[in-house]
């Protein structure tokens, strides 16, 4: 046991030491410049921390995992459906995909007058800018995986005993296309976390980490944007491994000799 | 009465089996007037010049591709679509990679909503009847080719099929592997009398594995000659009549190449 934690410990020193000579760079440039408004000093940043870590956590923090967790939530309810029908069939494939090709170049922001007008400064709304955000990824992941599922899958289910759509898609084509999918919602975590932000920068809700920053910057406190932004930073990159931990490690395990 | 009907009558009755598919605008004939009546437990080995159509005969048969003209018939009944009561063996490696050993064997059973503890139970029975107990929560990426044949037969079985359907599924093994292979099918195929169909591009694995070798000639696709082989089981791959056997159907192939 106590040499497990030496190896992981010996292991990680090196990254420890990177984080913290970035730091020590900053706090020393920081110092240098010596103007808040320019750049804040790790230092100042820490007591930002230690004045706000109640808004931040019980007022913001769940405000902004609501808007992204709506946006997800309607994302995947949305695109997995569709994804898998065009997948599956040409029909589908030939009614949807023009408008899929349509509306997809639209850059998700593009959408925030019409989300305030159609839902308002509400949850929803922000949630809408998210969605918007994740739908396509998931959808052309669905897709791809569906579409390249190799024949003799198909055919050796058949010959096993599945002949429905429904079944030879719940058997057959689902599990081959779950990584897809899997990175296509990844991708999407990527970009409605960037899409959240700056919905709830640019007026689409009343609270939120991106609101936060803004309202911070018009009050020039420099120290609690970057309190956020740091904040926004480490909460993407734990929300992406905490997906792939759970994704990739558990349910994907049979990808281990086709990935490597 | 339906049982008696049917013991004069072969299991599997190929009636006048033509194909033809579409290739650039063009009807290209991959089958012609194939007829062939199989009986129950025996083993049928399919030889002949690649592209002659035997893929495509073996997949009409297992119902996944249907015939320009003329009928299959299993037990009587015509063949529409595939099904469970007609195992199939692919060349490539079929097994689906996102299931373990287990599941994978146990893929039929589940369709038919057998529950886990039942299904598992026969699956186990066929895993180690193919040895390979210990690789039951393995996945298919971690067996070798041979193992994975294995699976795929014992896959096929656990369905308790009418006819087994195999397409060159020896093909990309090596010859040491392969000759075990085919050792254990003739076992499995005494013990559970099933019916085989088996294409191979081996005379020796014909003259090996059936009780009748069907040649086939090329284009168009149609039976050429078939060759009963009595020689008692286990045969020797070397004794004299293999090789008198092998020469004869060598000499049948290369006059079709010729052509
Ligand atoms: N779906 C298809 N569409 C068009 N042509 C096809 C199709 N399937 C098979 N063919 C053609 O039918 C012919 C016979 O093919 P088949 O695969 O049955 O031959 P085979 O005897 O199994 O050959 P091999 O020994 O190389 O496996 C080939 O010329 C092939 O191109
Ligand atoms: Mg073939």
């Amino acid at each position: 046991m106590n040499g497990d934690w030496a190896k992981t410990l010996r292991r990680e020193w090196i990254s420890a030491l990177s984080l913290a000579s970035l730091v020590l760079v900053w706090q020393a440039v920081a110092m240098l410049v010596g103007d808040t408004l320019i750049l804040p000093s790790f230092l100042q940043v820490l007591v930002a921390l230690e004045a706000s870590w109640k808004t931040l956590i019980f007022q913001d923090l769940p405000i902004s995992l609501l808007h992204f967790g709506l946006g997800m939530g309607a994302g995947v309810l949305l695109a997995l459906p569709l994804g898998m029908g065009m997948g599956w069939s040409r029909h589908m494939d030939r009614l949807i995909d023009p408008m899929v090709e349509v509306i997809r170049p639209i850059p998700p922001l593009a959408w925030i007058p019409f989300a305030i007008v159609w839902f308002g400064l509400t949850h929803e709304s922000a949630g809408f800018i998210v969605f918007v955000g994740a739908v396509f990824p998931i959808l052309i992941n669905t897709y791809v995986g569906f579409r390249s599922l190799p024949r003799v899958f198909v055919e050796s289910a058949k010959v096993l005993g599945a002949t429905s759509n429904r079944d030879l898609i719940r058997y057959v084509a689902f599990p081959y296309a779950l990584p897809s999918i899997a990175g296509g919602v990844r991708i999407a975590m990527g970009i409605s976390w960037m899409c959240l932000v700056a919905a709830e920068m640019f007026g689409v809700s009343t609270s939120g980490l991106g609101y936060r920053i803004w309202s911070y910057y018009y009050l020039h406190k420099m120290e609690y944007v970057l309190l956020y932004m740091i904040v926004l930073g480490l909460l993407g990159l734990f929300i992406d491994r905490a997906f792939r931990y759970v994704v990739e490690e558990r349910m994907l395990k049979w990808r281990a000799g086709l990935t490597q | 009465m339906v049982a008696q009907a049917c013991t004069n009558m072969a299991l599997l009755e190929i009636k006048g089996v033509s194909k033809s598919f579409l290739a650039e605008g063009k009807e290209m004939v991959t089958l012609s007037d194939v007829n062939l009546s199989i009986e129950e437990g025996e083993f049928v080995c399919f030889i002949g010049p690649s592209g002659c159509g035997k893929t495509t005969l073996l997949r009409i048969v297992a119902g996944l591709e249907t015939p320009s003209s003329g009928s299959v018939m299993l037990e009587g009944r015509p063949i529409t679509g595939p099904g469970p009561e007609r195992g199939m063996v692919f060349q490539e490696y079929s097994l689906f990679p996102w299931r373990t050993v287990l599941d994978n064997i146990a893929f039929g059973p589940e369709l038919k909503g057998e529950a886990k503890e039942e299904r598992y139970r026969r699956a186990r029975i066929y895993l180690k009847a193919i040895g390979l107990e210990s690789f039951e929560q393995s996945y298919p990426h971690e067996l070798s080719g041979g193992m994975k044949q294995r699976v795929a037969i014992a896959r096929a079985l656990v369905n308790h099929p009418k006819a087994l359907i195999m397409d060159e599924p020896f093909g990309a093994l090596d010859a040491q592997t392969r000759n075990i292979m085919q050792a254990e099918l003739l076992r499995t195929w005494e013990n559970k009398k099933k019916t085989v169909l088996f294409v191979t591009h081996s005379v020796d694995e014909a003259i090996y594995l059936g009780d009748r070798i069907v040649i086939m000639s090329a284009r168009p696709g149609r039976i050429k000659e078939i060759i009963d082989i009595n020689l008692p089981r286990p045969r020797n791959r070397t004794s004299p009549e293999v090789n008198q056997i092998r020469d004869r159907i060598l000499q049948d192939l290369r006059s079709e190449i010729k052509v």
